[in-house]
């Protein structure tokens, strides 16, 4: 019984991904793809769900749909001169064709690595409580990257504000 | 002793001459007497020499079988020895002696007839270096030695026609003989090498032993087509149909310079090129049957021509060309004797005549129409005299010189071919008949009102005289010396004189010559009116069978033609073959300036797809990577 | 039975097709979110192995957090460039933006 909700959990989230993600490279509408880029997001963190990490899948919810689909949605507000102006082509001068048999070979290729590697699956059972176990690990094994990680956000976060905001001449 | 002198010393006799072409040619040429004399001094001792030579050869009994010969090393390579030397037998010997008298004679006759032009001493130098080529030619050895003098006398010819450069139609004279003689030399070389390749040799005395064995023993084929291309060399040079066109041309040159080379020496250089490689063409009788047809019919054909012209020397030209025709049919229907003989007499009676016109021409200047001359024998009564000496040998009249001479031919002709005897026969009445026409359209009748002739100087008077002795008694001598013992290929003919042979022709001389006089001399029938009954005839053989216009036609439609075509590929081929290779960095540049496009998602592109080839290949193609990916895979 | 290689079947297809954004988008933002859609694929892989196969390390969990953090700051400043690129040159099309000094 729980294998088969399982299974079907699985696929209705995988499809939401893959077909947002589709729509998202495909719409000509900017506002349109950042939209079904947060549907996607939602997919991908239902993905994190089955797989057992919980607290993941919140901070995706969080972070992804909360702020940087948020931030794309008003980029793509802010720099629309017009509605022509605001629609997102493929690009004249780049082989469509080309470029998806490029994706298509990528995934098939992919899919070959996948299926002939011995993969050496573990029997353990799935960590339960995830939370305490990830800040005991990021607290004391990976400090440091921690640290620098908090670092970039802080450069990043006076580089939006200075580029944003222009220098001052 | 002198004889001894002579024959063991016979290579002076070309170098006397070339001595005298380098001090004249170089350092002579302003002083004009000096030169003259110098040659004329060379030409002396050569002569003597010569002189020696034919003695030293009764003396010492040496025969055409077992000739005087001198040889040095000139090239020794492996697989090609080549000597140059000297070759005495009666026949070079005969050849020298009948040079360097006409070369005399012409040099003597030239002080008097050049005295005054401008290049006095440029003339002397080439007629000298002509006396040296041809006497090289006629001792030489070997095929070799043979071929280079051959050149060097063409070059010679070309000079001399080329000698008033000044004017246009000497140059072009001069340019045609050149290259008309080119396309027989080329033939000549071509079955040199032959020879060379079949029997590894050239020398004379060891094809003669060698050719009759090959024949014998392979057959005729190869060696009639190679005897065919050596035969080429004396169609050029000896001006037979086809490539007689030069020698009539070649009278722009000076009067003596025809007397000398395109009467008596130079054009009979085929004659005597194909006397002495006789032992090749005697043993191939399909050669010979051309040769004899070839000789017959240009005698015929020139003779043609002759009836119609008017220019004086034009006239004796086109009789050159038919007077060596007949030599040319002698040697075809296998008689060297006869063929020498005439050659000898020819040598005599036409530097006789052409001197003698070339008097006349000095008297009256600028008239070359005999038509516009008349009545010179009262003014010009050596000059008559020769030139009728000389008409008389030439139509075979008795005892004159030519008279021994023909009647060998047509003896010899009789013997082998009804038709070609007709033909000769023919021929000579013909001959007769325009020379008799030259003779008394100029000298016999009124004279013209506007013409102040006068006699030739002494140094020309007296070239005159001595050819003119010559060619009275140039026949008889050697005829009743036993000339067909020495001068001979094989057995020497022990036949006399035909007696109906020379009966027949001599009648049919004197009727040639009555026929000229009735139309010409006593005004019974006007030629004018012969013009108007035969008017395409007239046409034809006035225009030369309008040869001169068809090959000149061949030459542009082929020879341009083919320029035209290579031309039209080497533009578009070979240039459009490099312009396309030029053209291929060009193209590369374009297609490979489209993959720098500046569009970063393009090279983005590209750098995933090349990096997912590289992938493909390592990770899932090459079972060994694949090994230690999965090997190490967790 | 949903395994491993489902959950990577999945992130190679919205990997490829961000793939696919990323070369052909015109505009500049529609450029960076298919790089967020790359983003998310690769922590779908990272999940998935550290699920599947060291479930007790959780190492792939914490290397998905610091990619999140990473991504977060990265559209942060990605943004702010498009907007001062629209301010200076008043275009979001990439392909345009092809010099360096103005």
């Amino acid at each position: 019984m729980n294998e088969l909700i399982y299974n079907v959990a699985f696929f209705i989230f995988a499809a939401i991904t893959v077909a947002a993600a589709i729509g998202v490279v495909t719409k000509s509408n900017l506002v349109h793809s950042a939209l079904l880029l947060a549907l996607c997001f939602i997919g991908v963190s239902g993905l994190y769900v089955l797989l057992q990490a919980d607290f993941l899948a919140a901070v995706q919810i969080l972070i992804y749909n909360g702020a940087i689909a948020i931030v794309f949605v008003l980029g793509t507000m802010l720099t629309r001169r017009s509605a022509r102006h605001g629609t997102n082509d493929t690009e004249v001068n780049i082989p469509s064709r080309l470029v998806s048999l490029v994706s298509g070979l990528f995934v098939i290729i992919t899919l070959g690595v996948i299926a002939t590697t011995p993969w050496r699956y573990s029997s353990i059972e799935a960590v339960q409580d995830t939370p305490a176990l990830l800040a005991q690990f990021i607290l004391t094994d990976y400090m440091v990257v921690m640290e620098v990680s908090a670092v970039l956000l802080l450069a990043a976060m006076i580089g939006a504000i200075v580029l944003a905001k222009g220098v001052e001449e | 002793m002198f004889s001894q002198y002579a024959l063991y010393h016979a290579w002076l006799i070309p170098l006397l001459p070339a001595v005298a072409f380098i001090l004249v040619g170089f350092f002579l040429r302003r002083l004009p007497s000096v030169a003259g004399a110098v040659s004329i001094c060379m030409s002396l001792l050569s002569f003597a020499l010569s002189l020696g030579v034919g003695y030293g050869i009764i003396a010492r009994n040496i025969t055409v079988d077992t000739p005087l010969i001198q040889k040095i090393s000139w090239v020794a390579i492996s697989g090609l020895n080549i000597d140059m030397g000297v070759y005495i037998d009666p026949i070079s010997a005969m050849m020298l002696c009948v040079v360097t008298l006409v070369t005399l004679m012409v040099q003597i006759y030239s002080i008097g007839y050049m005295r005054g032009d401008a290049g006095f001493g440029r003339f002397f130098a080439y007629v000298s270096l002509f006396a040296a080529s041809m006497l090289g030619l006629v001792i030489a050895v070997n095929f070799v030695q043979l071929f280079v003098f051959w050149e060097l006398v063409g070059l010679c010819s070309y000079l001399l026609i080329g000698y008033y450069f000044h004017k246009i139609s000497a140059r072009e004279a001069a340019k045609k003989a050149f290259i008309t003689t080119r396309i027989g030399d080329f033939g000549l070389l071509v079955g040199i090498l032959f020879l060379q390749i079949l029997f590894g040799t050239l020398d004379f005395q060891q094809l003669a032993v060698h050719v009759p064995a090959y024949a014998m023993q392979h057959g005729t084929a190869l060696l009639t087509v190679v005897a065919l291309l050596v035969f080429l060399g004396p169609i050029g040079k000896s001006g037979q149909f086809p490539l007689h066109v030069w020698l009539p041309d070649a009278m722009e040159g000076p009067t003596p310079v025809s007397a000398l080379i395109h009467a008596a020496t130079m054009v009979v250089a085929g004659v005597y090129l194909v006397s002495r490689a006789f032992f090749l063409f005697s043993v191939l009788p399909e050669a010979m049957t051309v040769i004899a047809w070839v000789g017959a019919f240009t005698a015929c054909f020139a003779a043609s021509i002759a009836f119609t012209q008017r220019d004086i020397k034009r006239i004796l030209a086109y009789s050159t060309v038919s007077q060596l025709g007949y030599m040319m049919l002698a040697l075809g229907v296998g008689s060297v004797t006869a063929s020498m003989f005439h050659l000898m007499t020819h040598a005599f009676f036409k530097a006789l005549m052409f001197l003698a016109a070339g008097a006349v021409l000095h008297g009256l200047p600028d008239k070359n129409d005999i038509f516009a001359m008349g009545g010179l024998r009262h003014k010009m009564p050596v000059t008559f005299a020769a030139m009728t000496i000389g008409v008389l040998a030439i139509s075979g009249i008795p005892p004159f010189a030519g008279f021994f001479s023909k009647d060998e031919i047509l003896l010899a002709v009789s013997q082998v071919s009804t038709p070609l005897y007709i033909i000769a026969v023919v021929t000579s009445f013909m001959t007769a008949f325009y020379m008799a026409r030259l003779l008394i359209v100029v000298f016999c009748g009124a004279e013209k009102p506007d013409n102040h002739p006068h006699e030739a100087p002494m140094s020309m008077r007296i070239p005159l005289v001595v050819l003119g002795v010559l060619a009275i008694v140039g026949g008889y001598i050697p005829y009743a010396n036993h000339f067909g013992e020495w001068v001979r290929f094989g057995l020497a003919s022990h036949e006399g004189l035909n007696v109906s042979i020379a009966t027949t022709s001599t009648i049919l001389s004197i009727l040639a010559i009555c026929l000229a006089w009735v139309i010409y001399g006593s005004g019974n029938v006007t030629s004018d009116s012969l013009v108007r009954r035969f008017s395409t005839l007239y046409k034809l053989s006035f225009h030369k069978y309008y040869i001169d216009e068809l090959y000149l036609w061949l030459n542009h439609t082929f020879v341009d033609g083919t320029g035209k075509l290579l031309y039209w590929l080497e533009l578009n081929f070979v240039e459009g073959m490099i312009k396309e290779v030029a053209n291929l960095p060009l193209q590369l540049g374009n297609a490979v300036r489209k993959g720098q496009s500046g569009n970063l998602q393009r090279y983005g592109l590209v750098m995933f797809g090349a990096m997912l080839i590289v992938v493909a290949w390592l990770v899932l193609l090459n079972p060994l990577f694949k090994g230690i990916v999965s090997g190490g895979a967790y | 039975m949903i395994g491993l290689v489902h959950f990577l079947t999945v992130a190679a297809m919205v990997f490829a097709i961000g793939l696919y954004g990323v070369l052909t988008k015109r505009t500049i933002i529609g450029i960076l979110m298919s790089i967020e859609l790359m983003l998310n694929a690769v922590n779908i892989n990272l999940i998935a192995f550290s699920r599947f196969i060291t479930p007790e390390a959780l190492t792939g969990q914490i290397f998905a957090i610091f990619t999140i953090t990473v991504a977060a700051a990265e559209v942060a400043v990605g943004l702010a460039m498009v907007f001062r690129v629209y301010y200076d040159r008043n275009t979001v099309h990439a392909a345009r933006l092809d010099e360096m000094r103005w």
